[in-house]
């Protein structure tokens, strides 16, 4: 009972969030605005009910698997993939490894500036 | 059973959502397995070996994608809720975020600019076409808002779900290489710029090393998906790199 408890609260959030999205016309997606809605939700609360936490164990715990049938998508694409392999690979490489560096620095820069003693190393 | 039983089988199950859910399902249970037994090893990565293997039995089967996601759609569908549930662990990390909203809110900003802008930028220097620069402009959000961000700005919404799932396993397997060499060892560091990367593969590897990293890359994953919906189009005409 609990997860299913758990899991008709996340899709009511979910719902409410799409519902929302559409209504004010802001382009983000529905499952993001019930996100943000439970957070602020658990705030004024100041507690998690069991039934959401075992709900969410169970969906979180295998987040990876929830992306399977998007990445199966990649055969309706071979052709264009195999086109133009070099920049797509170029592209995927290079701006993940940038993104990532950048983003870890500003991070670790910021926050020994605006947040100082926060931090666990150096 | 003769071979004419067997094929109106077949007929029959690959008209059913019911195949397409067991064989994702199944696959998965597979690579999860390999990855375990790899001793984790990235190059196993469960997405990586189940989408392999998901490909191969469809293309040796002659099943079209279509056929396929009639079924793995309902898995597809969790990524809702999932998002939904972020939500949790994040309550959690409150009382860190609290103190750390502004360097997370420098960070978003320019990690989700630098990101976007560098896939347009190597894509064109490289010579892709138009509709594959800008399918791949939004690859470090969640699918589902990243194939939205793709249509609206020109781009193919079912290509830019791949390159959303291929730079979440490149972060979600580089990432934790690039933080050694950079010697960062703060979960909340290494969470924020795993989930501005890497959206939700980044974030599920994150909650393998930690309960706070995880629910940081959370936190990044959702305010930059904001944030990349509400730049992005209006940054790419800005920069007059729409076409």
């Amino acid at each position: 009972m609990q997860f299913l408890n758990g899991i008709t609260l996340l899709l009511i959030f979910q719902l409410i969030g799409e519902f929302g999205a559409r209504l004010l016309d802001i382009p983000v997606p529905g499952p993001v605005v019930g996100m943000l809605l439970l957070f602020l939700t658990l705030i004024a609360r100041r507690s998690v009910a069991p039934s959401l936490e075992t709900a969410s164990g169970a969906l979180l715990g295998h987040l990876s698997l929830l992306f399977v049938p998007a990445g199966v998508g990649m055969m309706i694409h071979f052709e264009r993939i195999a086109g133009e392999w070099l920049p797509i690979a170029v592209a995927l490489l290079g701006s993940t490894v940038i993104t990532m560096l950048a983003s870890a620095l500003i991070m670790a820069g910021t926050s020994r500036l605006f947040a100082p003693g926060d931090r666990q190393d150096d | 059973m003769t071979d004419d039983g067997i094929a109106t089988i077949w007929v029959y199950l690959s008209t059913t959502p019911l195949l397409g859910l067991t064989i994702t399902l199944v696959a998965y249970g597979i690579a999860y397995r390999a990855y375990l037994w790899s001793g984790s090893n990235p190059l196993l990565h469960p997405v990586v070996s189940a989408v392999t293997l998901l490909i191969l039995f469809l293309v040796g089967t002659d099943t079209p994608y279509e056929a396929y996601f009639a079924g793995g759609q309902f898995v597809h569908f969790l990524l809702g809720p999932a998002t939904v549930a972020l939500a949790i662990p994040l309550y959690q990390q409150l009382p860190k975020i609290r103190r750390l909203w502004l360097p997370v809110l420098i960070t978003l900003v320019s990690g989700v600019t630098i990101g976007a802008l560098s896939s347009v930028a190597l894509a064109r220097l490289f010579g892709a076409t138009l509709q594959t620069q800008m399918s791949l402009a939004p690859k470090s959000v969640t699918a589902p808002v990243a194939m939205g961000i793709s249509e609206q700005i020109g781009g193919l919404p079912s290509l830019t779900a791949v390159m959303v799932v291929a730079t979440g396993i490149l972060g979600a397997v580089l990432g934790t290489r690039l933080f050694a060499l950079l010697r960062i060892r703060d979960d909340s560091i290494k969470g924020i710029a795993m989930g501005i990367t890497a959206h939700g593969i980044g974030t599920a590897r994150a909650f393998q090393v930690s309960p706070e990293m995880g629910a940081f890359s959370g936190l990044a994953m959702a305010l930059s998906t904001f944030t990349t919906a509400l730049i992005l189009p209006w940054l790419l005409q800005w920069l007059g790199w729409l076409g």
